[in-house]
């Protein structure tokens, strides 16, 4: 079984790749009808890789009806035109093509790859896809039941109870505070005409982004643009939501669950891409938790073996900017390592990093960008990334001095803005000793209703 | 790890872990076309270059896992690779860790039964000084008492995170500790938690001294360089280190008996909500067993079980509709024994008698009526491209040769795999099938739900 196979193996530790700069040939391509790409063309293999997106995801599912966007993510390779389901997966599956689609909290994804001799199946396969889905009764009904079984998986994980519980919160009258993954109950009530009102409103060609990796040239690339793209609709039609702050600051949440390990969630509002302070808030999490040698892994595991892993990262989302972080540890040591976790956050705050530490972890994300690019898909997600952040297309070439003259005195400034060790919101689901919860756990679905 | 949106860290985890497992299918061809040399001192060296973008991959495979372990000290094989980054005689613990970190490379280490590994992703210009450094913690490992202390604390929380908070992964454990009467292979990688907690500094040195040497270990290049460079940077670097007695870890392991009762497992959890069924047999590697049938037993898989279109999936999935999940499971590589599985998660409402009812009689029709040509072709084709898509990851070589050299019967494992696929036929698929499947020799396995009481 995939999951026995997926114990076998275990890593020392886990990695992250943080974007850094470097020279990437990028064209900007325009097809006739006016769909824009970012492209990188590589002729070493016979392969493509698509990669876009959408404005719109999880976060425009309706009240009672979260998980919307996901089901329709799982069913619009399962029909499409002309083919059933079941020519729909055997067309994918005889010319090896992969095409998969991903609801994320603020926008839709897609990528699809295939070989060259290939390539107008795969092409008209997602174009079929993205504008002519059937929803057939059977495998809305399979997909259904999947993701019903995956969410029974699911939401009997404490990470999970954790994640929903924190957002739930943080977000009580927002979107964000909904999961996108749904409950037993919401997935159940999604209609084939809500999902058809997902894809008419989504699919559109405003805030459509695309990119395109591997053997093509822009002529053919401008061509497959309008093919897939060129019918969509211009105009988005659904509201975005709105722009939040988080609320419940400096509460301590605590779920109580029979196990061995508590998972610790926390996080507080953080800083945005497009704010000019984003270059010094990224040095700064790359020294609070860029892996080993960062201060959250080398006091909270390496000195006193506490967790296996601790990690904090920052979360720009298009209505609030985040910084999040979470870790696990044996239920005894809750208590001691989310003081640890808070002197961390306090003491970043108060004296900033040491002159070395933003030199190391400056070379660290100039240095790491290359990483980024040893396949197609890395590429492909560079590309998207850059895009949705607005970013213009000669970034990479002056990414370098954008962090390069972030000044200790930056760094500081920045550090006391960011982090808050009094407004960081806490959730512990376990058996923790020691936690003194400040709040009764918050009525979220798929989070068990018991205080602390 | 990070739960909502920023998945890169997890998702990278699960990409590397998956290209583990995945190169014992390994879908590449002999296309990476890799050079090899040996040092004087016995250290196997695979150098694959590619030019694409100026960054290595540097790994060190040890031919060494959990399955070598001494009795009662499960897990010190992973254990003594989380202390392989605790130091050596010259360097302070996590040096070698902030070094990799301050050159934005990437790094990390893992464990598994038939080999432990250590990478580095770096720029080129890095690789000499890598090299410097995975020699010296091959040769001059140094532990400190309160290293080890805190060490053994952060793989009892790895084992709590992995293990002990998910009743699946508890099963999994006591599935495969039934699967095995003798080979090592039932002891789980990361050790039993009562024998994980009386590791001890001196067991980590035993083992480190008794297994890591130069010829007992192949040092794999992947990336912008050349063979020449990295055997004049390999010579200076690891080619000083002296070669050593290495036990024979094969005749160690001792042998699997013949299974002659089927063997059935159930557990039921309240923290369970979605119950699983599955089934394995014991079966043939590259390695162990009638290696001419693993290809047959690759392709079966792919025909019976691999993705949506495969039997398993039509027929319990998609045509009957009392399963969420179905599928099938092998690989090869490894010396020991094999497992190829079939598995099935029910829909709401499917008793699971019927599902396994319904798993069983495709089995049944695999043994009686064999595969057709035509699945065989379309299979293969499948299959052999997944060899080209390989091909586009400039690092993922490391990995393939890395595993075939450290677990399997080496080079050619990877190399000529395409070819090996390409010779399967239905008749050899037909006798693989009834060589391998058979009732008295499988592991049934049942996860489902308790009602809290």
């Amino acid at each position: 079984m995939r999951r026995t196979l997926a114990l076998i193996i275990l890593f020392f530790g886990v990695s992250a790749w943080p974007v850094t700069a470097s020279a990437l040939d990028i064209q900007e391509v325009t097809s006739t009808s006016g769909v824009k790409a970012w492209l990188v063309e590589d002729h070493s293999n016979p392969i493509l890789t698509l990669s876009f997106s959408f404005a719109g995801g999880q976060s425009s599912d309706p009240v009672g009806k979260e998980g919307r966007a996901r089901l329709v993510s799982g069913l619009l390779d399962e029909g499409a035109g002309e083919r059933d389901s079941t020519a729909f997966q055997q067309a994918l599956s005889d010319d090896s093509i992969s095409l998969r689609f991903s609801a994320r909290i603020d926008r839709f994804s897609g990528d699809l790859t295939t070989l060259t001799e290939t390539r107008d199946t795969a092409v008209e396969l997602l174009r079929l896809a993205l504008t002519a889905p059937r929803f057939d009764a059977e495998p809305v009904e399979r997909i259904r039941a999947q993701v019903m079984a995956s969410l029974r998986n699911d939401l009997q994980r404490p990470r999970t109870i954790a994640s929903r519980a924190w957002w739930g919160a943080s977000f009580a009258n927002h979107p964000y505070g909904r999961s996108g993954d749904g409950t037993l109950d919401s997935v159940s009530a999604v209609t084939d005409d809500d999902m058809r009102e997902f894809v008419n409103t989504t699919f559109v060609r405003q805030g459509l982004i695309v990119s395109a990796v591997g053997d093509i040239d822009a002529a053919t690339l401008s061509a497959l643009l309008d093919q897939v793209f060129g019918a969509l609709p211009t105009f988005k039609g659904a509201a975005a939501a709105p722009d939040v702050a988080p609320t419940a600051a400096g509460q301590t949440f605590v779920v109580q669950d029979n196990v061995p390990q508590s998972v610790v969630v926390f996080g507080h509002a953080g800083i945005a891409r497009e704010d000019p302070d984003w270059y010094a808030a990224s040095l700064l999490n790359q020294i609070m938790a860029g892996g080993f040698g960062s201060r959250l892994t080398e006091e909270i595991r390496e000195k006193r073996g506490l967790v296996y892993g601790v990690y904090a990262y920052l979360l720009p989302l298009d209505h609030a900017p985040l910084i999040m972080g979470g870790l696990a540890t044996q239920n005894a040591r809750v208590a001691e390592s989310i003081d640890l976790v808070r002197q961390e956050w306090k003491r970043m705050a108060e004296g900033g990093p040491t002159e070395r530490e933003l030199a190391d972890a400056k070379t660290y994300l100039l240095g790491s960008f290359p990483l980024r690019l040893v396949d197609s898909d890395g590429t492909a997600s560079v590309l998207m990334g850059l895009q949705e952040g607005d970013l213009p297309i000669d970034y990479l070439a002056r990414r370098d001095a954008l962090y390069g003259s972030v000044t200790l005195d930056d760094m500081k400034r920045v550090a006391r803005r960011l982090y808050r060790p009094d407004q960081l919101t806490v959730v512990v689901v376990g058996k923790p000793e020691g936690v003194t919860a400040t709040a009764p756990v918050p009525s979220v679905p798929g989070v068990p209703a018991q205080g602390g | 790890m990070p739960i909502r949106t920023s998945r890169r860290s997890a998702l990278f985890a699960a990409v590397v872990a998956i290209g583990l497992v995945w190169a014992t299918s390994p879908s590449t061809a002999g296309i990476f076309e890799p050079e090899t040399f040996t040092l004087d001192n016995g250290l196997q060296v695979v150098v694959v270059p590619n030019h694409r973008v100026p960054v290595v991959s540097h790994m060190v495979w040890y031919k060494v896992g959990s399955a070598d372990e001494p009795f009662g000290q499960s897990g010190i094989a992973h254990f003594l690779e989380h202390l392989m980054f605790k130091g050596t005689k010259t360097r302070a613990p996590g040096e070698f860790s902030r070094i990799i970190n301050q050159v934005g490379g990437s790094e990390n280490a893992f464990t598994s039964y038939d080999y432990t590994g250590y990478y580095q992703n770096v720029a080129k210009d890095q690789l000499g000084r890598m090299m410097a450094l995975e020699a010296d913690r091959m040769a001059n490992l140094k532990l400190l008492p309160q290293d080890v202390e805190s060490e053994r604390e952060v793989i009892l929380e790895e084992r709590r995170t992995r293990t002990d908070n998910d009743p699946s992964a508890q099963f999994g454990e006591q599935v495969i500790a039934a699967t095995y009467l003798a080979y090592p292979y039932r002891i789980p990688v990361i050790g039993w938690e009562n024998e994980m907690r009386r590791l001890s500094h001196d067991d980590a040195i035993a083992f480190y001294r008794t297994w890591y040497a130069p010829n007992n270990a192949v040092l794999v290049v992947a990336g912008d360089v050349t063979a020449a460079e990295v055997r004049s940077m390999a010579e200076a670097t690891y080619g000083v280190i002296p070669a050593r007695d290495i036990p024979d870890r094969v005749a160690m392991r001792g042998q699997e008996p013949p299974q002659r009762a089927a063997r059935r497992l159930e557990m039921s959890s309240p923290r369970v909500d979605q119950p699983s069924w599955a089934r394995r047999w014991l079966a043939p590697g590259v390695v162990w067993g009638d290696t001419t049938l693993a290809s047959p037993l690759e392709v079966m898989a792919e025909i019976l079980g691999g993705g949506t279109t495969s039997r398993l999936y039509r027929s319990l999935v998609v045509e009957k509709g009392l399963a969420v999940a179905a599928g099938a499971g092998y690989s090869p590589d490894g010396l020991g024994p094999q497992t190829f599985s079939v598995y099935a998660s029910p829909r709401d409402g499917t008793d699971l008698a019927a599902l396994e009812a319904a798993v069983e009689a495709e089995v049944a029709r695999l043994l009686r009526d064999g595969v057709t040509d035509d699945e065989v072709a379309s299979a293969i084709v499948r299959m052999k491209r997944r060899a080209i898509f390989a091909r586009d990851d400039m690092l993922a070589p490391a990995r393939l040769f890395g595993q075939a050299v450290a677990a399997g019967s080496g080079i050619a494992d990877v190399e000529e795999w395409p070819e090996r696929i390409a010779a399967v036929t239905a008749s050899r698929i037909a006798e693989a099938a009834k060589t391998v499947l058979v009732p008295e020799q499988s592991v049934t396995s049942i996860l489902r739900p308790k009602p809290a009481s």
